[in-house]
């Protein structure tokens, strides 16, 4: 949870900082080896996880599919978590890609400036880390209750 | 000599009698809308019935139907809409990038011209379920085409050469166009999309002739850019009064707050009203946004020529489950309803009432459910107009943060955009639907230009008892009832077509083309196309012979959850979680397929 937290503010720094280019320094890469981003204890998934999912199915989901497996025309980030760092998922959150050729019509927006994606850009870190590990199944998780640092947290980044 | 003299005598007066008609589109429309051997509107005529005088292909013989010819698009993503026929050409268009065939029907599939415009992919990212657009539309010698990044085009119908184009709206601000404009006497009408982007909804007339804007109605906001007039604009026959959507907001959240304009318009000559519906309004968390949010999820009639509203009406004040009021409107005369005769609008809206409503006076005759499943309302209150909200299925009622269960309709309505038809000789309406159920968690979200604006998350799964997802029904608008239904495994996601031939054609997500019997919905034939089909059934003729045509190419809402594989899940997103088996059908890609008899 703290570690959450933590990566959550180091990211605003850096969006501050320049949209997202120096996000790679910002973001301590260290932490992620040491320690999971999420928790399940008696197959209750922590609030913070569950905000990733409710978040991801909010603004990803149109295009990577349900559960983050993929749609039509988007990748499986239950795949692509497999091989992204921690850093690289950053960097294409906030700063969006296009594959567009004659034969794919692939493009993902920049987020960076979208604080309902950057206020919870680790709780959907969290989520979908967890789905990549197979630590979590498909479907909404259940859930502890929302702590009241959550619910301040959320009200104060996304300006409410 | 004489007979020369006559002949330019003729010219002359017919010269005479064209010239005032020159600019009204409509009249040439009609005329061609009359002739059963071309299909010249996406919806088949200005009613919206997509109803064909056609019958050589008929409830005897459909089942010897075969394929005469087919055409890939090169395209892969979700097909809606479907082909024009004008004379001896075909017009069908892609999703994004919106390419537009010019094909031969002399040489089937030869392509006479093809158009791509260029567009910035950022448009691509900012369309909430798939690239899709509706269709093409003809007027005036042109093919008129509403890109994905609202561009609105002119090409000359013979050549392909770009007439004009007018820019209607800002895809960095999430506007976006999906839907098929309609040409209405000197002008053509178009909509927008993007109402999960806090887009502000409007109808925009252009000057068929120079692309010159002619007038813009809003959806929210202030009377003079509504375009209506507190006094003689009228809600279920009274008078809307001043600021009638201001008053139903808090703060400028009517700014942000959607009522896009994204489905079907269609046109009483006689009365001189078109007809459209509003979108859901915007965020989909109903607590940031108190209040009726006035006009969205309304149907509006206007006067096409300076867009000023002569009635409207709110099926779905303030929303609570997305229930988009865009589904087209189709017009029926003389349609008996508890002993008076009333030329009617039949509405069947997502939030899973069925409306039939005098369309010269938009009173409200009948509302019904259209599929048993339906629980957020008991009913609509005559009266009023107002749907009696069941509170345990109310998101705002339940509140932020809180999941609330078991809601029928889904949030993609019992039906969705693909148009119904009816058929004069059955006096039945026959409608493509969903049978599909939600859950559905609001929360709180922050504005930002150009970047999604939900605010809520949702699971998809069948209705209750049942393994489906969809029927094909027919229905008695008069009585508000269902006549017939039949069972599908997956949504019906395509434009239906009814015939002379006393049948039924509609296509399924799966790919298959079927016909069933006008009267008993008995299916009397059925082939698999190369993919799921979203788009719209059409008839014409060629050489004095019956084609029937389709779009197929998997995609849109639908299309979402295709690539996710079988799960017993029924937690999820969206549409994603109620098609997470629908890969195990079918796969993407464009495609044309002709039908006829064997000679």
């Amino acid at each position: 949870m703290m570690r959450t937290y933590l990566l959550g503010r180091a990211l605003w720094l850096c969006l501050f900082a320049a949209a997202g280019f120096v996000c790679f320094d910002a973001a301590p890469a260290t932490a992620q080896e040491e320690e999971k981003p999420y928790s399940i204890t008696d197959g209750k998934v922590d609030w913070y996880t569950y905000s990733g999912y409710r978040r991801y199915h909010g603004e990803c989901h149109v295009c990577h599919g349900p559960d983050g497996l993929g749609s039509s025309f988007g990748p499986s980030l239950v795949n692509s978590l497999k091989t992204l760092s921690y850093d690289e998922y950053l960097e294409v959150v906030v700063n969006g890609r296009q594959n567009v050729s004659q034969a794919s019509h692939r493009a993902m927006p920049a987020f960076g400036m979208n604080p309902n994606v950057m206020c919870f850009v680790d709780d959907i870190y969290a989520y979908l880390k967890a789905r990549s590990d197979g630590a979590l199944g498909r479907g909404r998780p259940e859930h502890g209750p929302k702590p009241d640092e959550a619910r301040e947290r959320d009200n104060a980044c996304l300006g409410f | 000599m004489r007979p020369s003299l006559l002949k330019s005598a003729a010219i002359v007066v017919a010269a005479t009698l064209a010239l005032p008609t020159v600019a009204l589109a409509n009249e040439e429309l009609l005329k061609m809308e009359g002739d059963p051997n071309q299909w010249v509107t996406q919806l088949g005529n200005y009613s919206g019935t997509r109803y064909s005088g056609l019958d050589q292909i008929n409830s005897e013989n459909v089942g010897d139907l075969q394929v005469a010819w087919s055409f890939s698009t090169g395209v892969l993503r979700g097909h809606e809409g479907g082909p024009l026929v004008i004379g001896d050409v075909m017009y069908i268009h892609t999703p994004f990038p919106n390419i537009v065939y010019a094909l031969d029907l002399n040489e089937p599939g030869k392509v006479i011209w093809k158009y791509e415009p260029r567009q910035d992919p950022d448009v691509i990212p900012v369309m909430c379920c798939d690239t899709v657009n509706r269709g093409v539309a003809y007027g005036n010698g042109m093919i008129f085409l509403n890109q994905a990044d609202t561009t609105l085009v002119a090409l000359d119908a013979k050549t392909g050469e770009v007439k004009w184009t007018a820019v209607n709206g800002d895809p960095t601000k999430g506007e976006t166009a999906t839907m098929s404009p309609l040409v209405v006497k000197d002008k053509v009408i178009v909509g927008n999309s993007g109402a999960e982007f806090g887009v502000r909804g409007h109808m925009t007339a252009y000057d068929i002739n120079t692309g010159e804007m002619a007038w813009r109605a809003y959806s929210t906001g202030p009377d003079e850019e509504l375009l209506v007039n507190p006094q003689e604009t009228t809600h279920l026959g009274e008078p809307i009064g001043e600021d009638s959507s201001l008053k139903t907001w808090e703060g400028d959240q009517w700014k942000i707050g959607g009522g896009t304009t994204w489905g079907w318009i269609t046109y009483d000559p006689e009365l001189d009203l078109i007809y459209y519906g509003t979108g859901n309004p915007s965020t989909w968390n109903p607590s940031q946004r108190p209040g009726d949010n006035r006009w969205s999820m309304t149907l509006f009639a206007r006067d096409p020529d300076d867009g000023m509203a002569k009635w409207v009406y709110q099926m779905t004040p303030h929303d609570e489950w997305d229930y988009d009021g865009v589904n087209e409107s189709l017009l029926v005369d003389d349609l008996e309803v508890n002993g008076e005769m009333h030329n009617v609008l039949v509405h069947f809206d997502r939030n899973g009432f069925a409306y039939t409503m005098d369309r010269e006076t938009g009173e409200l005759l009948v509302a019904e459910k259209y599929d048993p499943a339906v629980n957020w309302a008991t009913e609509v209150d005559m009266e009023t107009g107002r749907p009696q909200v069941v509170a345990e299925y109310s998101t705002d009622e339940q509140g932020e943060d809180t999941n609330v269960q078991g809601i029928c309709p889904a949030a993609l309505g019992t039906k969705d955009q693909q148009p119904s038809t009816y058929s004069p000789k059955t006096g039945l309406f026959y409608v493509p639907t969903n049978h599909v159920c939600m859950d559905y968690e609001p929360y709180r979200v922050a504005y930002t230009a150009g970047q999604p604006y939900v605010g809520a998350t949702l699971s998809m799964y069948p209705a209750p008892g049942g393994d489906h997802l969809g029927n094909f029904i027919a229905w008695d608008a008069a009585k508000g009832e269902i006549v017939w239904s039949n069972p599908e495994p997956f949504s019906v996601w395509s434009g239906a077509l009814a015939t002379a031939g006393d049948i039924v054609f509609y296509g399924t997500l799966e790919g298959y083309l079927k016909a069933v019997d006008a009267k008993t919905g008995e299916e009397l034939y059925s082939f698999r196309t190369p993919s799921g089909i979203i788009g719209n059934v059409n008839t014409y003729t060629h050489d004095g012979k019956q084609y029937i045509a389709v779009l197929s190419g998997v995609g849109g809402w639908a299309g979402i959850g295709l690539a996710a594989g079988l799960t017993e899940s029924t937690a999820g997103l969206g549409a994603v979680g109620a098609y997470q088996s629908l890969s195990n059908y079918t796969q993407l890609g464009g495609t044309l397929t002709v039908f006829a008899l064997p000679e």
